[in-house]
């Protein structure tokens, strides 16, 4: 599989353009983060892939993509529910939700994935909106004060194919769909890619003018437009 | 009632958007810094006595100072927002709130020490900030308070958004370097540092997000105004990050030096369902616990420390009678254990050992010797690793074992967890957690038991 070729390759240019001459191994996680959006996790090909980019090894690149929790090298479902269980949130009930989270989606303590591939059921540590606790994020965006009776209502609301509103700003549409963002690229990633290629040739589409979505991701004006799909790249989905 | 300075526009939803923020008095601050000198603006901010609001306290404009401006290296101004002390919360607020504040206050810190170039570090978890700060800085960029020409000063200041991907070790500012530059995120040994070889290896001023957002209005409204609130010593006010049993948790803005007690129960709403406080934090998990006995204590740098602890973030997470300090605590050594880099084998090392006593006692098979070998293994952990993750694990551990010794002793003594009644068998282990731990081989829990 290809996955830094083509538009995707441009993407990946852009990204590394934003950082000094020079300096180009500073682009290493926003290129990670566009493997995961391509991917829907970093696998070795994906390693190997921005290792060859910014002329490292792939051991290089895997001991950094190792360090860091979001970077997912393991099996991953569509969406990664994040329970915090840190102190403030455990004073509030955290336990409970973790373990509603994992009933809800019938998954077992350790069990990466839910058997239907829908979820990855994450305990997260202190996500800083202490106030709002026990919090959960789905796709990085946060979902306040949660009950076990409210987590089970999300995981509904997942498997019928919905994306929950958020308690602050915009969620992205999966977990694909955040990683995308995270490499602080607009819009959203090729569909092509995202629906496993069976629509390839499809663009991606843009955010512009969603009322309040924000214009840009990137560092300055000179935003990234969101990248076509590259028909020669083939992946299957989560 | 005292003024708010950094939270003031927070009631108002459209201060995230840059027309709001400049008919509100936004970017004045800036525009008087570019009427001055550099060396007039670092003056202006050490008069003040602004000091580093991400935990240290360290005097913000004697930081700028440090910066040697001959070396033939450009000059960096590095934000850590990679907000992820337990229990903090201000800098997301402050970012989702009133974004255009904290890029002032950046772009004044890049002209005083001369630098053209910001990176913002970004937690990653923070997606949501993160785009509202991105369109922050587009709108900047379009009305010329960020690129080559900043407010028509012919200085020029670019800013770069740079997103973590998860690792609590990234607040440590050399840690943060290292992610910065493409790298895991392990702490550099210091001499040399930042402000002299930092980013890249050039000189590097790195200041947490509601520090920067302090300095608009330091310029603005002159050292002299800020350094006549708060205390003497830590002047201006801080954003408290209240959390945990309490009525009303959310971030306050009160003047340094209010009394805990004045947060709790004034903003607060007091202690949940009317219950007695057992212990507080400071300034988040890496501050040691105070108890009920410290609610006059000032939270100020200087009456924190005296009673035992230190202001750290500012974050006050609240105990009650109900909770268990031994579980409190065992949660804690398990979230050090995991953040833990690795890096230093006392750190790496002692976490997680110290996490697997504390998880037995709790679960009521802990032995009447594992209180001295806590406190042996954390007198072995603090101040004998590079950073202060670990002296951070050893605070709750060594305050907890001081303030609530007889828990741990009764837990001992009547093999049970006396507030969640946990019995002798072991419960299951946080599943995901405890396949995540650095170390060696990791032995079942009963195995350790025997």
């Amino acid at each position: 599989m290809a996955v830094l070729r083509g538009e995707l390759g441009e993407a990946a240019r852009r990204i590394v353009a934003r950082y000094p001459e020079g300096r180009e191994r500073s682009a290493i996680l926003p290129l990670l983060y566009l493997v995961q959006a391509v991917e829907g996790r970093v696998t070795r090909e994906g390693l190997r892939e921005v290792g060859a980019f910014l002329g490292i090894t792939t051991a290089e690149v895997e001991a950094v993509a190792t360090f860091y929790t979001m970077l997912r090298l393991r099996p991953t479902g569509r969406h990664v529910v994040s329970v915090c269980t840190n102190l403030a949130c455990a004073l509030r009930g955290a336990r409970e939700v973790y373990e509603a989270a994992h009933r809800a989606f019938g998954m077992r303590r350790g069990q990466e994935v839910s058997d239907d591939g829908l979820v990855t059921v994450h305990e997260e540590e202190c996500l800083g909106a202490c106030d709002a606790a026990p919090v959960v994020q789905i796709d990085f965006v946060n979902h306040d004060r949660v009950t076990p009776e409210r987590m089970g209502e999300l995981a509904e609301a997942l498997r019928r194919g919905e994306v929950p509103a958020p308690s602050r700003g915009e969620a992205p549409r999966d977990f694909r769909h955040a990683s995308w963002l995270l490499a602080g690229l607009e819009g959203e990633p090729p569909e092509a890619l995202v629906a496993g290629g069976s629509s390839v040739g499809s663009t991606a589409r843009s955010t512009a003018g969603r009322g309040s979505s924000p214009a840009g991701t990137g560092p300055a004006p000179r935003t990234d437009p969101a990248a076509p799909a590259d028909p020669r790249a083939e992946e299957e989905a989560g | 009632m005292t003024e708010r300075i950094i939270t003031a526009r927070w009631d108002e939803p459209d201060t995230v958007w840059i027309d709001r923020y400049l008919e509100t008095g936004g970017y004045a601050g800036l525009r008087k810094a570019l009427t001055m000198t550099p060396a007039e603006v670092i003056d202006e901010v050490k008069a003040s006595g602004l000091r580093g609001r991400g935990g240290a306290g360290f005097p913000t404009g004697v930081k700028w100072s440090f910066v040697p401006q001959d070396t033939g290296k450009p000059t960096y101004v590095v934000v850590n927002f990679d907000e992820s002390e337990p229990g903090t919360y201000n800098n997301r607020e402050l970012v989702e709130r009133d974004p255009h504040q904290l890029i002032e206050g950046a772009v004044i810190a890049a002209y005083a020490i001369q630098s053209h170039h910001v990176f913002v570090y970004c937690r990653g978890e923070f997606l949501w900030p993160g785009r509202i700060l991105a369109r922050a800085v587009a709108e900047a960029y379009d009305r010329g308070f960020l690129g080559p020409d900043v407010a028509g000063s012919g200085y020029g200041v670019d800013l770069l958004l740079h997103r973590g991907a998860g690792a609590y070790i990234c607040g440590e500012e050399t840690a943060l370097l290292e992610s910065l530059e493409g790298y895991r995120g392990q702490p550099r040994l210091r001499p040399p540092f930042p402000a002299v070889e930092g980013l890249y290896a050039s000189p590097t001023v790195i200041n947490n997000v509601e520090t920067l957002c302090n300095v608009p209005h330091i310029l603005e409204r002159g050292a002299t105004w800020f350094a006549g609130i708060g205390t003497e010593k830590s002047p201006g006010t801080k954003i408290f990050s209240l959390s945990g049993k309490v009525e009303r948790p959310g971030n306050y803005e009160l003047p340094m030096g209010t009394p805990v007690r004045v947060l709790i129960e004034e903003h607060g709403g007091g202690v949940l369902d009317g219950k007695r406080l057992k212990a507080w934090t400071p300034g988040g998990s890496s501050t040691p616990f105070l108890t009920a006995e410290h609610l006059d204590v000032g939270l100020d740098f200087e009456s924190i420390q005296a009673a035992g602890s230190l202001l750290g973030t500012g974050a006050v997470m609240v105990c009650d009678e109900r909770d268990c300090m031994v579980d409190v605590t065992w949660r804690l050594l398990r979230f050090y254990a995991h953040e833990s880099c690795g890096k230093c084998t006392p750190c790496r090392e002692g976490t997680w050992w110290v996490s697997r006593v504390l998880g037995r006692i709790e679960q009521g098979l802990g032995r009447p010797e594992d209180l001295p070998l806590l406190e042996d293994v954390g007198g072995n952990i603090l101040f004998r690793a590079f950073c202060a993750l670990a002296d951070g694990a050893v605070s709750p551990l060594s305050s907890s074992l001081r303030h609530f010794r007889d828990e741990y002793e009764a837990h001992v003594r009547e093999r049970r967890c006396p507030f969640t009644g946990r019995g002798p068998r072991p419960a299951e282990p946080p599943a995901e957690q405890e396949a995540a731990l650095p170390g060696p081989v990791v032995i079942p829990l009963d195995e350790v038991l025997r």
